[in-house]
């Protein structure tokens, strides 16, 4: 058996490298196919009916009108009588027929009689909730009342994030094709070998009769892990319609309405410190939604998690909502805005810098050092030192030159994962023509998965990542772990390590013998292969794979979680700074520069990292800037279901972005580690801690929107202070 | 969407003769931006789409009488890129350029802009153009953030054209034809408060299309649009003011202020325009006018920061026109 471990990174010639994603051209270009763009023969378009109310009990439902049109394949009613209804846009039937006008007619023709109820659908103001509202018990630890009161500063604040939406450019959805004992199912997934099993299951029918194929996906960001109840019953649609295929994706304001949310975070929070900056006590009081379920309590506080004294208290509020699902980073994102408020408003309190409060608090971190080093490097690039003021000298020194209305500050913000790999079998396949086949279940869900395992593929076999094919995106092939949670880089870069050096020992078995010596003394270099230590000594690698005759190698990878033998791990850090102008007549907040310092471990491919880094910060943008599903008491529905007034960061709103990845030998020798949730947390606390700076007070909610910045500078009323 | 008829007239007069009696009848095609979306979102469910762009009566932009006349299916790209626009109507340039994305603005069309209906999204969600739930409105007792600030009738949309306010501050005409010929409407008389679901917001009739904006000339006059947005990318402005001033030397002999997104039409405000006449404009006077054109707002309950950001504009729209650095 060889030897698994990443090649010392002086001798890497691909792994580390800058390399452009494989599908870049393909996906820039339009060939690339996304499972909404799969028209096959025959096919029929399903639509779903949806509840117009936020809550009632569906009383009846005729489907006489619907049934007698032509064209209608089949219709199947999810919500029959009685069923009580929980959210406006919760599924009541799915329709399919030849074409999308006649599904749609179809859809409007059926007649729905609901008894309405009373609904709630806001949770900001939890006075509001009543019976809605739920304790979740207290946490204590230490003695918060005494820290408090022998505190030399105590800061109060109140802080939220509204529940987003996923947004995912292409929706949820599927097109399947159930033919005899076989389905045939194209899903838009970030789970590619376990979503067929999980159609299966829901429908009855053995595992192994589904078939998954996803080439390509738009977007998921944690919402696209199940088959989903459109799943099943598109299903269930083309079997009756005798196998034709059903394709039904969600249009936009259902996607943005059922698919799944991000839930809310709202805390009241008390921070006592010493004069020198060190925390003593925290005490918060939390609410969440996430749907009728309620919502969880964010992990506050966060990162400082060894503060001594504290109290924390949660209230779950259960609201006439769609149901959350994860998103990228669940509840990181929520609990470092929380966390890095309350922290940067007592920095603001004490007259401190708040990254000498955050660095002199480091000690109730569990990566002191890591952040520390981040958090010089992050002031460096943005110029902490020259540009950041006292809260309270925003008119004198945050004044942007030639400017009477414009206000410019910064802020920090600070992000853990764990991102450990997730359970992955790789199989590589070397044939006599040369040609090296890599197959594994998983998925590139836009991250770049398929160009990393291409690259260290590659990079084990001494091939240019372009000399090999990868093949995913099947559960024909060996099952590999959902794409969420950062475990899939550290899976499939392990797995095909693995497979790759399994194969590779194989090969040179069967050419050692031509080059006088045994399969241990060679090497593969520069697609050859050759006696270690004696280049001159060597067979090209097409050469050498001529010699398997007529059998191919197909080798195997594993990583297995609980034993991933050095090649990937977990727990990282990270900082991001931001650098905003706030434009104090108008409230509009426009963002110069963000810098993130992320720690990762082995840096597979620093572009394709860099690429999803530059992503969550996007992301962050919109949070803090942006981003807020709005519900209406009223109708009890969503009002911004739609790219319109569900806001998004465009090119010319991100300003300029910087990443810094901590490539060194100290944290390569870690192995891989994922990337895509912490690089998604910390960025909405730094853009909102640099408003605060910028203006000289909190705005306690995100997004930051300019009617809140000038009730936070003016007071609700918007009175007629001088502006000047 | 619901089916419909299509058709492809290629003169104004064949054009006006596919229109129907009622709304329902027909709706015109121009760029499209908004008409697909309403239907899509059955909020409009024409029997027949009557396209337009194929008219050529309707393209182009010709001087005019000293001023310009600028068709009806001109884009808002060709708009914004008419050499003399930025020069002699600076207002109504920025308007255009303004317009989120470069795609509406290569697709979207002058007549388009001022035809386009409300953003409201109560409208958008089906529940009518005023909003109304067994007599009570929605907007006042709902989510009105981006609602109207004025006017006291029972709509509270705010227009969505982005070329409304500098039409009507420029003092502009919109041309209508009809299957019984042409007329000409004032700028500030086109945009309408309905006073029922059933109205239109704008003067035109099922049977009627726009043809042409006729700006009049801009001699002596200094003019400046101002827009508050939330976000550059793809988004409507929060509140915007358009200002026309004919200058007496440096004074202002008289002057127009106009806002927009504040009220179901451009929102000429009046008193702000009377107090300008015989002023030099400096940040003080800009300060003054503003808070006159705002004093009768009568923001809802989640928008008094509307009335701000109005006032903004004002003085930053004024102190535009005067050449005074904000």
């Amino acid at each position: 058996m060889p030897e698994y471990k990443w090649p010392p990174m002086e001798k890497r010639r691909v792994v580390g490298k800058r390399i452009s994603r494989l599908d870049g051209i393909a996906k820039s270009s339009g060939k690339a196919k996304y499972p909404s763009d799969l028209n096959r023969p025959g096919t029929l378009f399903g639509v779903i009916l949806t509840s117009p109310h936020a809550h009632a009990k569906v009383k009846s439902i005729d489907l006489a009108a619907a049934k007698a049109m032509k064209g209608v394949a089949d219709i199947r009613v999810v919500a029959p009588a009685g069923t009580e209804i929980q959210w406006a846009g919760a599924e009541i039937a799915y329709i399919a027929a030849e074409t999308e006008p006649i599904a749609r007619d179809a859809m409007r023709a059926i007649k729905v009689d609901y008894e309405v109820m009373p609904h709630l659908v806001r949770e900001d103001d939890l006075a509001k909730a009543g019976p809605r509202a739920k304790a979740a018990g207290e946490q204590v630890t230490g003695d918060p009342d005494k820290a408090f009161r022998e505190a030399d500063v105590t800061v109060e604040g109140s802080y939220g994030i509204p529940v987003l939406t996923h947004c995912c450019l292409e929706g949820h959805g599927q097109v399947v094709e159930w033919k005899g004992d076989k389905i045939e199912y194209f899903p838009s997934t970030q789970n590619v070998s376990g979503i067929g099993g999980d159609l299966a299951r829901s429908l009855s029918v053995p595992v192994n009769s589904v078939n998954v194929k996803m080439d390509y996906m738009g977007g998921g960001f944690g919402a696209k892990f199940p088959s989903d109840i459109w799943g099943r019953e598109s299903a269930l649609m083309s079997k009756t319609a005798g196998g034709k295929p059903v394709k039904l994706f969600l249009d936009r304001a259902q996607e943005l309405t059922i698919a799944g949310v991000r839930p809310s975070a709202y805390a009241k929070v008390k921070v006592s410190a010493k004069k020198d900056g060190t925390i003593t006590g925290w005490q918060s009081d939390s609410w969440a939604t996430g749907g009728v379920g309620g919502g969880g309590m964010a992990p506050i506080p966060y990162v400082f998690t060894s503060i001594p004294n504290k109290r924390m208290n949660h209230t779950a509020v259960s609201t006439n909502t769609g149901g959350a699902r994860a998103w990228r980073a669940p509840n990181h994102p929520q609990a470092s805005f929380i966390t890095c408020a309350a922290l940067e408003d007592l920095a603001a309190k004490l007259k401190m810098d708040p990254t000498e409060l955050f660095d002199k608090n480091l000690g109730y971190t569990a990566r002191a050092d890591v952040y520390r080093k981040q958090i010089a490097k992050a002031k460096e690039m943005i110029e902490w030192s020259q540009h950041w003021h006292q809260r309270g000298e925003k008119h004198k020194i945050s004044l942007v030159a030639g400017s009477s209305h414009l206000r410019r500050g910064l802020g920090m913000g600070i992000a853990t994962w764990g991102g450990a790999g997730h359970a992955s079998e790789c199989r590589v396949n070397v044939h006599p023509d040369g040609v090296v086949e890599i197959e594994i279940g998983s998925q590139d869900i836009g991250t770049g998965t398929r160009t990393a395992i291409a690259m260290v593929v590659a990079e084990m076999l001494g091939l240019s990542h372009t000399e090999v094919k990868v093949k995913l995106g099947e559960n024909i092939y060996p099952p590999s772990g959902a794409s969420g949670g950062s475990t899939t880089i550290g899976g499939v870069s392990s797995s095909s390590l693995k497979a790759a050096a399994n194969a590779l020992e194989k090969l040179m078995e069967a050419v050692a013998g031509s080059l006088g010596t045994t399969a241990d003394q060679l090497e593969a270099v520069d697609s050859t292969i050759r006696v270690k230590g004696n280049p001159s000594k060597q067979i090209s690698w097409k050469a050498a794979c001529q010699k398997l005759g007529v059998k191919s190698i197909s080798e195997t990878g594993k990583n297995d979680p609980k034993n991933p033998g050095g090649l990937n791990t977990q727990g990282v850090g990270g900082i991001q700074m931001a650098d905003v102008t706030v434009d104090i007549e108008t409230g509009v907040v426009k963002v110069n520069k963000i810098i993130a310092v992320q720690d990762c471990g082995l840096v597979v491919n620093p572009k394709t990292a860099e690429s999803q880094v530059y992503g969550a910060m996007i992301m962050s943008v919109c949070g803090a800037l942006m981003e807020e599903r709005i519900m209406d008491e009223m109708t009890g529905r969503v009002m911004n279901a739609d790219m319109e007034f569900y806001k998004l960061a465009g090119i010319s709103d991100i300003g300029e972005m910087q990443v810094h990845m901590d490539i060194s030998p100290e944290h390569d020798k870690r192995g891989v580690i994922g990337l895509g949730e912490p690089c998604a947390i910390g960025g909405v606390a730094a853009i909102a801690n640099a408003v605060a700076n910028a203006i000289g007070v909190r705005v306690p909610t995100l997004p930051v929107t300019p009617d809140k910045v000038l009730a936070a500078l003016y007071g609700d009323k918007l009175g007629r202070q001088s502006l000047a | 969407m619901q089916a419909f008829e299509y058709a492809n007239p290629t003169s104004v007069k064949e054009a006006v003769g596919m229109l129907g009696a009622t709304w329902a009848d027909a709706a015109v095609l121009a760029g499209g931006t908004d008409l697909l979306s309403l239907m899509k979102d059955y909020v409009m469910s024409p029997k027949r789409v009557v396209n337009i762009k194929n008219i050529k009566e309707l393209q182009g932009i010709s001087p005019a009488g000293g001023g310009l006349k600028i068709g009806a299916a001109v884009t808002m790209d060709e708009l914004v890129n008419y050499a003399s626009l930025r020069t002699n109507y600076p207002s109504l340039h920025a308007a255009a350029a303004g317009i989120a994305s470069p795609q509406i603005r290569n697709m979207g069309t002058v007549g388009g802009d001022i035809c386009q209906r409300p953003r409201c999204w109560y409208f958008r969600q089906g529940h009518g153009l005023l909003a109304m739930q067994g007599g009570k409105s929605l907007v006042t007792n709902g989510e009105n953030k981006y609602h109207a600030i004025f006017g006291e009738g029972p709509g509270k949309f705010v227009s969505a054209s982005s070329l409304g306010p500098a039409l009507v501050a420029l003092g502009a005409k919109i041309k209508i034809a009809s299957a019984s010929g042409e007329k000409e409407v004032e700028a500030s008389k086109f945009f309408l408060d309905p006073k029922s679901d059933s109205d239109r917001e704008i003067a035109l009739a099922p049977n009627e299309i726009v043809t042409a904006v006729i700006l009049p000339a801009a001699r002596n006059t200094r003019n400046a649009t101002y827009e508050v947005r939330h976000k550059d990318a793809l988004d409507w402005p929060l509140a915007t003011a358009s200002v026309a001033l004919t200058m007496d030397g440096n004074k202002v002999k008289s002057a127009q202020v106009v806002l927009g997104h504040v009220a179901t039409t451009p929102w000429n405000a009046a008193e702000a325009g009377k107090m300008l006449a015989g002023k030099s404009i400096d940040a003080d006077v800009a300060a003054k006018a503003a808070d006159a054109a705002l004093a009768s707002a009568k923001p809802l309950s989640q928008n008094i920061y509307k009335v701000h950001l109005a006032k903004v504009a004002v003085k930053r729209a004024l102190l535009a026109a005067a050449g005074i650095k904000a």
